[in-house]
């Protein structure tokens, strides 16, 4: 019994050595030297000024930029949390009634022919993370057609910005494509400057 | 929808593909044969047995393998539990948290010594980069070999020739630790960073965003932690919201690779099984059951999500799907992932043992959330944990050699052992302990002032919320319908002034454990007394276990015991959701 006690106290303390530190602090090390800009989490700055990460949602105000989803944090990615909404919730229903209502007064004035049918599922609901990066082609389709006005910018030049900073299938076969808003409304500054 | 079946064909295939050569490789391992890694490793793994002060080669009955198990894990859990309650002062943590609250660590340390990694904590608000790694990411690695360690002593009592011995704790611990764990954690790891998961030392940054708003970026060493997080069926994200964060899973890549890494080894380890018995289509026809429960469940989620929720009609909002667009229920899930990736996650993660989630399970569809619940109740043994869903579903091949064996009129015999009364009374406890622990913990729990204070959401949501909570623990899963909580943190982030819901921080701690080590302990009796039995010579009665009809039975016991177990109650949670277009 003591031997086999000492032997698993040892073991304990042997593993926690390994893969408690060893592991991990030589994993960071490997990390920072083969792929320094995404193991310190993607940061994207402008002029020097850090102004996120190119994998976290922020928030967008106003008509010139494209919007990334609803977020149930606002937007924190230091706190995250799921919404929670259960599929018979009131507050479910409540949620995607507000989202789809402020959606469409941001949209509809700039494409008349833009329906709540034609509204798709990612622009009205929150996601997971709360910060999720990326809208769906179909929103940013629509979305185009607002920044465009705004930004007085041909829509086609628009929607070529928006297939740049589209991310496909994995092996086009993986996954959903998504339009990764935080660098696509970088780049539409770059191109025309909001005044 | 096409789109979405092609994804998940493909997947299947990549599965079965892999499934022989890792399990072909941990055979080769847990034989003591050598292997392309063995230049390297042997060195480690003699100094290991040299500091550890044990002999291989001496063999264990099953009585002092259990206490091994025992005495190992009993430290896991002290370690653990002091490393929680002094983070505060401790080094690498660069945001200053405070040690956690007495209940929630109590909570937390017997979640993660059991594999099951069911959280009440928010990772990044709460935990310092040192109880990440020194605590958690020990035990993500440590449990899933002891459950390795436990199947290849059931292994080795099924097939033994040579009497009580059961192979050697210590030397099958760290041969599944050094061979296989750490080996892949790396690869996986490396793969996870190249896309931009997060591995650095660093603290959180505060970004001034593009409109000049403030928005805190937290960081941490997550990629190492996450890589086997996924590889041991454990499940504890680095961050709150688990494999749905980009941080832990950015992109489409990312969550190929994570998915495949829940199933793998529990896949390959069927390989391995035939590889060590002997027969390899015994391997195989276990296999088989496990993917067709798996592939059942999954025809099932895929169009619940698609059609979207209640709330969703109700609100009068498309759940079509439009050019450029999955449509469905997307409430809680990612665009890069979408339905199909999402809900196929959900269905692994919960046939499996593993209960890291990319998607919220709880803004799920009725229907849709029922399918996860469904895979908790099989008891695990789809897949499973790695080793523990196997050796649980050898307890399931014994019961159906058994009802096959009463059936026919014959003694039942499994590769020639006679399965007594003695293995029947012991598998019919380790069957049953941990259906029954989930039920009378649900029970109590929603019975309870105290067990309610965990509700979030109103009306059958809130039976379900506490069901899917003690599934999960009593089946050391880990997933959640996360509104439920134990852990109220008014500061976040950081602990300043939180604290733990002790009740069901306390029973769902204790439910964990139980139901982790007494199967385990109930396993390894089977285990021992199988080990001396005399092997009869397989004669034109004797019932085959390698064929599809024996299967079809396997699948047959899975299902009666956890439908019967569990649908009355799924009848009032999930499945009044789905019938019913009425909001609550």
């Amino acid at each position: 019994m003591r031997r086999t006690a000492l032997t698993a106290l040892l073991a304990v303390l042997a593993f926690t050595l390994i893969f408690g530190l060893a592991y991990p602090l030589a994993m960071t090390g490997v990390s920072q030297l083969l792929f320094p800009g995404r193991a310190d989490g993607s940061k994207v700055t402008v002029g020097g000024r850090l102004v996120g990460s190119k994998l976290i949602a922020q928030g967008f105000r106003g008509t010139g930029y494209f919007h990334p989803r609803p977020s149930q944090s606002e937007y924190a990615a230091d706190t995250t949390y799921f919404s929670n909404l259960g599929p018979n919730s009131v507050e479910g229903r409540e949620s995607v009634r507000g989202n789809l209502r402020t959606y469409l007064a941001l949209n509809k004035p700039y494409d008349r022919e833009l329906t709540r049918d034609g509204v798709p599922v990612d622009a009205i609901t929150t996601s997971g993370s709360g910060v999720d990066p990326e809208i769906s082609e179909a929103n940013a389709a629509i979305q185009a057609h607002r920044v465009a006005v705004v930004r007085k910018l041909p829509l086609v030049e628009v929607e070529e910005l928006v297939s740049e900073h589209t991310s496909g299938r994995f092996l086009g076969i993986f996954g959903e494509p998504g339009v990764n808003v935080l660098q696509l409304n970088l780049a539409l500054d770059e191109e025309a400057p909001l005044r | 929808m096409a789109q979405g079946w092609l994804q998940v064909a493909v997947f299947l295939a990549v599965l079965v593909a892999l499934t022989r050569p890792l399990g072909a490789y941990m055979a080769r391992v847990f034989s003591g044969r050598r292997v392309f890694l063995s230049p390297v490793l042997e060195p480690a793994e003699r100094l290991t047995y040299r500091a550890l002060r044990v002999d291989p080669s001496e063999e264990h009955d099953w009585r002092a393998y259990a206490k091994s198990v025992i005495l190992f894990s009993v430290f896991s859990w002290v370690a653990l539990y002091l490393i929680l309650r002094t983070q505060g002062v401790q080094p690498f943590n660069p945001e200053g948290f405070h040690s956690a609250p007495w209940d929630v660590s109590f909570n937390t340390a017997s979640s993660f010594v059991s594999n099951t990694n069911w959280q009440y904590y928010g990772g990044e608000a709460t935990l310092s980069y040192l109880a990440q790694m020194a605590g958690l990411t020990v035990q993500n690695f440590v449990t899933p070999a002891v459950g390795i360690c436990v199947l290849l002593a059931f292994i080795r009592g099924i097939a033994g020739r040579t009497g009580a011995g059961l192979g050697n704790f210590w030397q099958d611990l760290t041969r599944s630790l050094y061979y296989v764990l750490l080996p892949l954690s790396i690869l996986v790891g490396l793969i996870l960073v190249s896309q931009g998961v997060v591995q650095t030392l660093g603290g959180a940054s505060v970004a001034k965003t593009v409109q000049g708003a403030e928005q805190a970026l937290a960081f941490g060493p997550a990629a190492s932690q996450v890589a086997i997080k996924q590889l041991g069926t454990n499940g504890g994200g680095f961050f709150n919201v688990n494999s749905a964060m980009p941080f832990e899973n950015p992109t489409q890549l990312t969550n190929f690779v994570e998915l495949l890494a829940i199933i793998l080894i529990p896949a390959a380890l069927t390989y391995t099984y035939g590889r060590m018995v002997g027969r390899q289509r015994e391997g195989w026809a276990i296999f088989a059951a496990m993917l067709a429960i798996y592939i059942a469940l999954i025809a099932v989620i895929i169009p619940a999500e698609q059609h979207g929720t209640p709330a969703q009609h109700a609100a009068g909002t498309p759940t079509t799907a439009v050019s450029g667009s999955t449509g469905g229920n997307l409430e809680g899930k990612e665009q890069r992932n979408g339905i199909t990736d999402s809900a196929l996650w959900a269905t692994t993660t919960t046939v499996t043992s593993s209960g890291s989630v990319n998607s919220a399970h709880e803004s799920y569809t009725g229907l849709g959330g029922a399918v996860p619940m469904a895979g908790l109740a099989t008891s695990e043994v789809v897949f499973g944990g790695v080793g523990t869903g196997l050796y649980s579903m050898l307890l399931f091949v014994l019961l159906a050699v058994f009802i096959g064996g009463l059936m026919v009129g014959r003694t039942p015999e499994y590769l020639g052992k006679k399965i007594q009364a003695r293995e029947i009374k012991l598998i019919s406890l380790g069957v049953l302990f941990t259906p029954l622990a989930a039920l009378a913990t649900a029970g109590l729990a929603i019975a309870t002032e105290a067990g309610k204070r965990s509700i979030f959401q109103n009306g059958p949501q809130g039976l379900s919320e506490t069901l899917y909570a003690y599934l999960s623990q009593a089946n050391n899963n880990g997933s959640a319908f996360a509104g439920y909580t134990g852990f109220v943190q008014p500061n976040a982030p950081g602990n300043h002034s939180a604290y733990g819901i002790s009740f069901a921080d306390l029973l769902g701690g204790a439910t964990m454990t139980l139901a982790r080590f007494i199967p385990i302990i109930l396993v390894l009796a089977v285990a021992g007394s199988l080990a001396t039995k005399k092997v009869a010579p397989a004669g034109p009665g004797t019932m085959r276990t390698d064929t599809p009809t024996f299967t079809v039975l396997l699948v047959g016991v899975v299902i009666l015991l956890g439908a019967l177990t569990f649908f009355p109650a799924l009848l009032l949670g999930p499945i009044v959701q789905s019938l019913t277009t009425r909001l609550f």
